[in-house]
């Protein structure tokens, strides 16, 4: 590994074959396909190698995937609780060792500037030096900004806030009253740690995806994986945006394994509210929506049982599994509070739970969409010899999972090499359309 | 898809509904609607409310007709009862509002829908609209909805179409959230 810190700042652009960018889960699974292919590559990492998890993720962090479930191309986990759940350092350090087996070509302390097409390729533009490349693998990840309403902006000033990125731990709030906005993975996880630290917590929920941390005895990653459902493509399901909108599920990876769902969170003492939708002088409102979308919450949780149940018989499981179990509707309060007025000093913090998302400033190439989203299928970037990894549901359901990179990456490899091959015969660059229909053929 | 359409008819193009979706993604300017009703004092509480035309799709559109609504209160409230109550039209548009969406969502999943009913309920403290207690709220603290559906269809999937109706409403969104509303005098 090299550190971008003892390069000269500026010299003449350096040639590669293939940029990647980010040196996570998914760019170091995509640096082992590329070697295996023996496609010279760098990867450029504006930090160390898993630096998001390193540096911006809160302290308490754990994945919801189980250890065995953590694997990489080449290597899975071989550890001794391959039940259990890593905290970000654990994965941290899993991935610095997989960096080192690969002896992958990162160059660490190294931050994009700019990415910007050339003739026959990119230009990449670093803190470190200038890279000319044929190719550019975005593999930067989904969560690089906090999403953040712009409600906040009319906030009182007195009121502490923090965003789920920013947020470490309780200690960093006032005393008082807390008002967590959001019921994703991260929103229930915090509300559930805020309020025990000895703080009244408000959750104010929107749409959201419920899910039992173990389902029949097994974990319920278990069951999402051997049934098939993390392979499912976009091609599958109606809406991919959809999908790729949806909330991370009411998870958290801890060693006893409970469910933390909005019935614990009630049973603890969280006080629960619909969405947050405005701010009217004092008072903030809260959506008459709530038990809506608790309802379609457990509805789809029965669902997704339903068909979990019906794999298990037709597959011959049922044996190997506990007996079908259904859990409780979820329990709301008769009259769940509509606002609170912020001038009675109840809430003294809001945390921002509401997403995250990837960050493109540096991405000087026209293949945004209105909304900022990247314009891709499958991870083929619509711009020749741009591609993208770890993105939720880029070409399955398991995309944005540790375990989802192999896959993604193998096959965004092996479209990466044609292209390089093609464009080599042809002397010209691909046409968006024929990347396509390489890509179908593959699929 | 095709047998679908062919055998399940609930009378709703769903075709057209994910066209104009799909046109309307590279022309989201012409998303932009404006609903517009036209409200003429009669007598005492009564008022008699026109609508006719809207703007959309970028220019300006009109039903096939004009609609005419009379809207009064009951004897009980000492009027002369030409019409429902205004909060009765809006229990009506939230009834209205989710019907279409179950009948759609029916349609683009393949459900084929005998009869759909509504029955819909607004708790009101009247209190609040006479200005006796500052504590009480002028419009409605509840609103029930119950549906009696009978489909072809598992009592799950009925759920679920009623909950996707919810989810693209616009009077539910218009009910349970808050809406900048100005009012001025020209």
């Amino acid at each position: 590994m090299r550190d971008g810190r003892s390069l000269p700042a500026r010299r003449a652009a350096r040639t590669v074959t293939v940029v990647v960018i980010g040196a996570g889960h998914a760019g170091l699974a995509m640096s082992h396909h590329l070697a295996t292919r023996g496609i010279d590559h760098v990867i450029l990492e504006r930090g160390e190698v898993a630096n998001s998890w390193r540096h911006e993720r809160w302290d308490s962090l754990r994945l919801l995937t189980p250890n065995w479930q953590c694997r990489l191309p080449g290597l899975g986990y071989n550890g001794p609780d391959p039940d259990g759940f890593m905290n970000a350092q654990a994965l941290a350090d899993h991935l610095g060792h997989y960096a080192r087996v690969l002896a992958a070509p990162v160059h660490t302390h190294t931050t994009v500037r700019s990415v910007q097409p050339t003739e026959g390729g990119y230009r990449v533009i670093t803190d470190g030096g200038d890279w000319r490349c044929r190719a550019v693998v975005l593999a930067s990840g989904a969560c690089n900004r906090p999403v953040v309403p712009s409600l906040d902006a009319a906030l009182p000033a007195s009121l502490c806030r923090v965003t789920a990125f920013d947020y470490r731990h309780p200690a960093q709030l006032p005393p008082g009253g807390v008002l967590v906005v959001g019921a994703s993975a991260t929103g229930v996880q915090l509300a559930a740690e805020i309020h025990a630290s000895g703080r009244p917590v408000t959750l104010a929920v929107g749409e959201h995806v419920r899910l039992p941390r173990r389902y029949r005895g097994r974990d319920i990653q278990w069951w999402l994986e051997a049934s098939g459902l993390l392979d499912q493509g976009p091609e599958a399901v109606d809406d991919p945006e959809r999908v790729r909108r949806l909330p991370s599920p009411q998870l958290v990876g801890s060693d006893d394994h409970h469910t933390l769902d909005l019935n614990a969170l009630t049973v603890r003492g969280i006080e629960l509210v619909g969405r947050l939708v405005g701010l009217s002088d004092t008072r903030l409102q809260f959506s008459g929506s709530l038990s809506a979308h608790v309802a379609a919450a457990d509805l789809k949780l029965g669902r997704l049982l339903d068909g979990l149940d019906t794999w298990a018989r037709e597959s011959s499981m049922d044996s190997a599994v506990g007996p079908p179990e259904r859990p409780e509707p979820t329990h709301l309060p008769v009259a769940p509070r509509l606002g609170i007025d912020l001038a009675r000093g109840e809430i003294q913090s809001v945390v921002w739970a509401t997403g995250f998302r990837p960050d493109y400033a540096w991405l000087h190439v026209p293949v945004l969409d209105r909304k900022g989203r990247l314009r891709h299928r499958g991870g083929v970037v619509e711009a020749p010899g741009l591609y993208v990894l770890g993105l939720p549901f880029l070409r399955r359901r398991r995309s944005s999972f540790i375990h989802g990179a192999d896959d993604d990456a193998r096959e965004l490899g092996n479209h990466l090499a044609a292209w390089l091959a093609r464009g080599q015969r042809h002397g010209t660059a691909t046409s968006f359309s024929d990347r396509l229909e390489m890509l179908s053929n593959e699929i | 898809m095709q047998t679908v359409e062919r055998t399940i008819d609930n009378g709703v193009n769903v075709t057209a509904l994910l066209d104009a979706r799909q046109a309307l993604a590279q022309a989201p300017e012409a998303a932009r609607f404006t609903w517009r009703a036209r409200c003429d004092w009669v007598h005492g509480t009564h008022s008699r409310t026109v609508i006719e035309g809207f703007h959309g799709l970028g220019e300006e559109q009109a039903h096939r007709s004009r609609f005419a609504f009379d809207i009064d209160h009951p004897e009980v409230f000492a009027a002369e009862d030409h019409g429902p109550t205004p909060v009765e039209y809006v229990l009506m548009g939230l009834a209205g509002c989710l019907t279409a969406g179950i009948a759609a969502v029916a349609q683009n999943r393949g459900i084929q829908l005998r009869s759909v009913k509504a029955t819909v309920e607004g708790d009101m403290d009247i209190q609040g609209i006479l200005g006796m207690d500052s504590d009480v709220r002028n419009g409605f603290d509840a609103v029930r909805v119950t549906y009696a559906i009978d489909a072809d269809a598992s009592r799950e999937d009925i759920e679920a179409l009623v909950a996707q109706s919810q989810k693209r409403s616009a009077v539910f969104d218009a009910l349970t959230n808050p809406t900048q509303v100005e009012v001025r005098v020209k």
